[in-house]
């Protein structure tokens, strides 16, 4: 498989804060790679240190071969940075947007795809429109497309989902899962971990420092834990029962079932289940399912409080 | 007190708002029962805030009426604004004062003095762990923090309903869990909690949710109901050699609803499990891409209102 980037010990400091700290990444060349994280986890400071914007304090990253500190204008080319505060321009229309981003990218040529990236993301028939007059969904799909326009090899998106809704979130990744077949690589952070599920391989980080990476499924797996989904009523005595007890890892009350998570279901699921009994709870259904993104990343954030308290 | 209306916090009888000749929110009842997390699901221009703005007294409907804590919102709207609280997504707090004088000016926006203020401000501190942070500046607070800070300040007064308005956004997943914990146990104490969020995902703690659409509700139910009595047509999660070459191939079949990839897994929408199962391992094959596993999986919430909206919602005229 070809890498697309590759980062060694890559830092990034501002002052005292070490926002990226001592990075070894791999990318693969067309996979969708998630880079998942709370607020200031360094997930945008990776980026903008990938796409050449930003000097490394130390450690080197290179990009489709390119060193990014050293030859950062040669790897610009074939890089597309859809930063959080993209800024498209209200009075021009959409067609004039991405005419734009073409001549700054220094692209003459770009009608024909500009057609094919409006078709794409099926923006056509509002070409003439006013960026200004566009939805929150469109104007993001505008954005990408601008992003494309000099057909890059690789492209960077930093939180694109943010404050879109759930229609045009769907819509995009759709957008997404079709460009991938082109076999361009995608390289996006998202402070969401359902939506983390939807990359190939997903970079788990906090505070600077990678605590993980891998498939959504190896992630999982290595927790070696197993949830129970319990569909019941008075959920919320269920919790407080079931809380501390010694069998349960980790429980979660949603509004009309238990997420219970233990390490062997088949041993344990006859205990859980009699608890529940002696109280009166009634079980609707239940089923065993594998755990969350957001369990391994909580399974992880707590290992590291838990070693920081005993160091 | 407020008079009391059996097991229902809020009673909403075809509300209905219009906006000259657009109708941002059409003839939508409902009720909420007390004690209930009610999650409010639409996407951008559904008729959500315009719903919640006219349950919390701000915005006068066009027609219909609501009851909020026994009060009529076309009436009552002072006695409205005083038994509910409020939290806005953009939190509402005062970025350059402390935690205190926040708390302290909350207090007085509801009219709160002497020990009963110092109780209520003594609890939030207490509810939003942050004793001994109580003259940091609220803008050297971290997004879990101020978010719980502004939960407490929307029930400084402790009101019987609480509105919250896409409440976690920006904030790490360890804070929206402990956040979610306090939801509940809020609910536990017999406060009701209507939530709006564009997170489906986070639906999943709701009893009960609404989903509307250009104005108009489209389901109501339980998380399981919503997920079992909407979508009849079972989802498949294939795990394949190659999930993008899998997708181009299953995506243009006739017999495949819907698709989508999900990290190394495909979701196909078919319209029978049996036959479906064998379709996509036949047409796999043929196309040279072996299939590991394949199995029916329950549908999340995002997919069921995205199903909703694709097959039977109401289009605004």
């Amino acid at each position: 498989m070809d890498i697309a980037i590759q980062t060694v010990d890559l830092s990034k400091h501002f002052g005292d804060l070490k926002a990226v700290d001592r990075l070894h990444l791999t990318v693969n060349a067309g996979e969708m790679f998630g880079l998942v994280g709370p607020d200031g986890s360094g997930k945008t400071t990776i980026i903008r240190m990938l796409c050449g914007i930003l000097a490394p304090t130390s450690g080197s990253a290179h990009v489709l071969g390119f060193d990014s500190v050293k030859q950062p204008e040669l790897a610009k080319k074939e890089i597309g940075y859809l930063s959080q505060r993209f800024s498209l321009y209200g009075d021009l229309s959409i067609d004039e947007n991405i005419e734009f981003f073409a001549e700054i990218n220094k692209v003459y040529d770009f009608k024909k795809q500009r057609d094919e990236l409006l078709e794409f993301t099926r923006l056509t028939p509002f070409r003439d429109r006013l960026a200004e007059n566009l939805s929150g969904g469109m104007k993001q799909k505008l954005a990408l497309a601008c992003t494309l326009i000099h057909t890059p090899r690789i492209i960077f998106l930093d939180e694109p989902t943010t404050g879109v809704d759930p229609v045009s979130r769907r819509d995009f990744w759709k957008i997404l899962q079709s460009l991938l077949k082109t076999g361009i690589t995608i390289v996006m952070s998202t402070p969401y971990l359902d939506e983390a599920e939807r990359c190939s391989r997903v970079a788990m980080m906090n505070k600077g420092q990678l605590m993980t990476v891998d498939t959504p499924e190896d992630l999982k797996k290595t927790m070696k834990r197993e949830v129970l989904e319990i569909v019941c009523d008075r959920v919320r005595e269920g919790f407080q029962l079931l809380k501390p007890h010694p069998l349960v890892k980790e429980v979660q009350a949603f509004g009309d079932r238990l997420n219970v998570m233990v390490e062997n279901s088949s041993k344990d699921t006859q205990v859980i289940k009699a608890m529940l009994k002696t109280k009166g709870i009634e079980i609707t259904s239940l089923r065993v399912i594998s755990p969350s993104l957001e369990n391994v990343f909580i399974s992880l954030l707590t290992k590291e409080k838990q070693s920081e308290v005993a160091a | 007190m407020s008079s009391v209306q059996g097991d229902n916090a809020i009673e909403v009888d075809d509300l209905t708002k219009m906006f000259g000749k657009f109708t941002a929110v059409d003839r939508v009842s409902f009720s909420v029962k007390r004690g209930e997390i009610f999650g409010f699901l639409g996407a951008n221009g559904a008729g959500k805030s315009t719903t919640i703005r006219m349950l919390i007294g701000l915005l006068q409907p066009t027609s219909g009426t609501a009851k909020v804590g026994g009060f009529d919102i076309n009436t009552q709207t002072d006695d409205v604004k005083l038994h509910i609280g409020y939290m806005s997504q953009r939190f509402s707090l005062y970025d350059d004062l402390t935690v205190e004088q926040n708390i302290r000016f909350y207090g007085g926006v509801y009219g709160l003095k002497n020990s009963r203020l110092e109780d209520r401000m003594q609890w939030v501190l207490k509810m939003a762990d942050l004793k001994g942070r109580e003259s940091s500046l609220t803008k050297t607070l971290s997004g879990g923090w101020k978010q719980r800070l502004a939960l407490g300040c929307a029930i400084l007064h402790e009101p019987k309903i609480v509105f919250l308005d896409e409440p976690t956004g920006g904030v790490d997943p360890i804070s929206r869990r402990n956040f979610w914990e306090l939801i509940n146990q809020l609910s536990a104490d017999g406060i009701t909690v209507l939530v709006t969020t564009h997170f489906l995902d986070e639906a999943e703690y709701c009893n009960s949710i609404i989903m509307i659409n250009a104005g108009k509700l489209i389901a109501h139910g339980s998380p399981s109901q919503l997920k079992h009595e909407h979508i009849k047509n079972p989802i498949l999660e294939v795990k394949s050699s190659n999930v993008v070459e899998a997708l181009e191939v299953v995506r243009v079949q006739p017999w495949s609803l819907e698709t989508s990839v999900f990290g190394t897994g495909l979701h196909v929408m078919v319209k029978d499990e049996a036959e479906g199962k064998r379709k996509i391992v036949e047409t796999l094959s043929q196309n040279g891409i072996t299939v590991k596993t394949i199995e029916r999986i329950v549908p999340s919430l995002e997919d069921v209102f995205l199903y909703l909206l694709e097959h039977d919602a109401p289009t605004r005229d």
